[in-house]
């Protein structure tokens, strides 16, 4: 185990669990949600790092300068980021929606409104 | 001491996480998950990628900061506790934690000049990106020119989500049109607010324009301009209404733009055709190929500001429309 070598990866691990263990374990959709944008960022954070060249410089051309990071990583994480906030965006929607339904986003009480609907 | 930020920013982006895993009042959540983005922005500068770190600082800790506590106005800010015995939770956790750790041993260190990931497709990228497109940033030639096709479709899923909000939204109640008009500036009393926010925004609005036209020389494009423009108006929206701010921004301009942007993109790919390349191929757009990658990339760059702009607004005023009571 190389603990300096490897730290940015850990940290991605460690955060991804953090995320993942928010997305299962809350019950509020909305915290769920930032559990999930915990677990994106955690993964852009693991692209980012694999882009990163010892001694490079950001990948814009620059006279004198011959080491740069790698820019496909950039280039594949800048979108992601705005394609997460409006997939975000439908998430809140959706739990914004599911509270007028069924007035509540706390999935216990949704639950136990489905499994009255199916004793019915 | 760029590994030191890196390890500090690291350790706060942790800390932040487990603050998010503890807290219970969604008020809080929102505005932890804010400085989460920033710091996550933070990280990105840290490790070379200013375009990346542009646009999480506006998205991270601007956009869906304010989505999320225009959510909370509507579902209210009390979540219930967690789950009593969350040993399934944990057990998936560890499990999937513990192969990741596995699998990070053999990634090749951080930083290491010889990894895979740096081969072929992205030296290409580096070495003939000034010979083939004939601009600085690779960035935003890998984004605009090389995976052009790429982005179309990345810009096509943010005007479909968009939409999406704006027709589940609709459904909601409403507030009247009329009752938004009378009543006050919400912070009417902020005169520090107020004059501070007036202050930025031309400065906001100029730099997103900077970073809409120099995306080829220096970090930027119509992604980071897009979010900026939008977290700007964002801003002005908060401060002095929404009302104000839809009568600089009517819907229907909104709604053209959403649309508008992502039709000059695929417009530009049909203009390459029919001048017999192949679809976003920009060299046939002018005589001088590196001339034609110029004018397309900044065309299809303009498309991508004006969808990503206008969608990120009109998800704000429909959030902001919706009845709470």
């Amino acid at each position: 185990m190389d603990l300096p070598g490897h730290f940015n990866h850990y940290v991605f691990v460690l955060l991804m669990m953090l995320g993942l263990y928010a997305v299962i374990a809350s019950r509020n959709l909305v915290k769920k949600l930032v559990g999930l944008t915990i677990f994106q960022t955690s993964v852009f954070i693991l692209y980012i790092s694999v882009a990163k060249v010892q001694g490079g410089a950001p990948p814009i051309a620059q006279p004198g300068v011959f080491v740069y990071s790698n820019p496909l990583p950039h280039v594949l994480i800048l979108t992601a980021i705005v394609v997460s906030v409006s997939t975000t965006a439908l998430g809140l929607t959706l739990a914004m929606r599911i509270k007028h339904a069924f007035g509540t986003i706390e999935e216990g009480a949704l639950d136990a409104m489905d499994a009255e609907d199916e004793v019915r | 001491m760029t590994l030191f930020a890196d390890i500090a920013l690291l350790a706060f982006l942790i800390a932040a996480a487990i603050a998010i895993l503890r807290k219970r009042d969604l008020f809080t959540i929102a505005m932890l998950s804010g400085v989460y983005g920033l710091l996550s922005a933070a990280v990105f500068v840290a490790l070379d990628a200013p375009d990346v770190a542009m646009t999480e600082a506006a998205v991270g800790a601007g956009t869906s900061t304010v989505l999320m506590l225009a959510t909370l106005h509507f579902v209210g800010r009390e979540a219930m506790p967690p789950r009593k015995r969350p040993l399934l939770a944990l057990i998936v956790t560890v499990a999937v934690g513990s192969a990741l750790v596995y699998g990070v041993s053999d990634l090749p260190l951080f930083g290491d000049p010889k990894a895979p990931a740096h081969g072929d497709v992205a030296r290409h990228y580096l070495e003939r990106t000034g010979e083939e497109i004939g601009i600085p940033n690779v960035v935003t030639a890998v984004l605009a020119s090389y995976r052009g096709f790429d982005t179309l479709g990345e810009t096509a899923v943010i005007l479909t989500a968009g939409i999406g909000v704006l027709a589940l939204l609709g459904m909601l109640p409403r507030r009247q049109r009329r009752e938004v008009g009378a009543e006050p500036a919400p912070h009417r009393d902020h005169t520090i607010l107020r004059v501070v926010a007036k202050m930025l925004l031309p400065l906001l609005l100029m730099f997103a324009c900077y970073v809409q036209a120099h995306g080829e020389l220096s970090p930027g494009g119509g992604f980071q301009a897009g979010v900026v423009f939008a977290t700007a108006f964002l801003l002005y929206a908060l401060v002095f209404g929404t009302r104000r701010a839809r009568a600089i921004v009517p819907e229907a301009w909104l709604e053209r733009g959403m649309a508008g942007g992502l039709l000059v993109y695929g417009s530009v790919g049909v203009v390459t055709l029919l001048r017999g390349g192949a679809f976003l191929d920009y060299d046939v757009l002018a005589a001088d190929p590196t001339v034609g990658q110029h004018v397309g990339i900044i065309a299809i760059e303009l498309g991508v500001g004006a969808t990503v702009a206008s969608v990120l607004i009109a998800v704000f005023f429909a959030f902001a429309d919706v009845d709470p009571a």
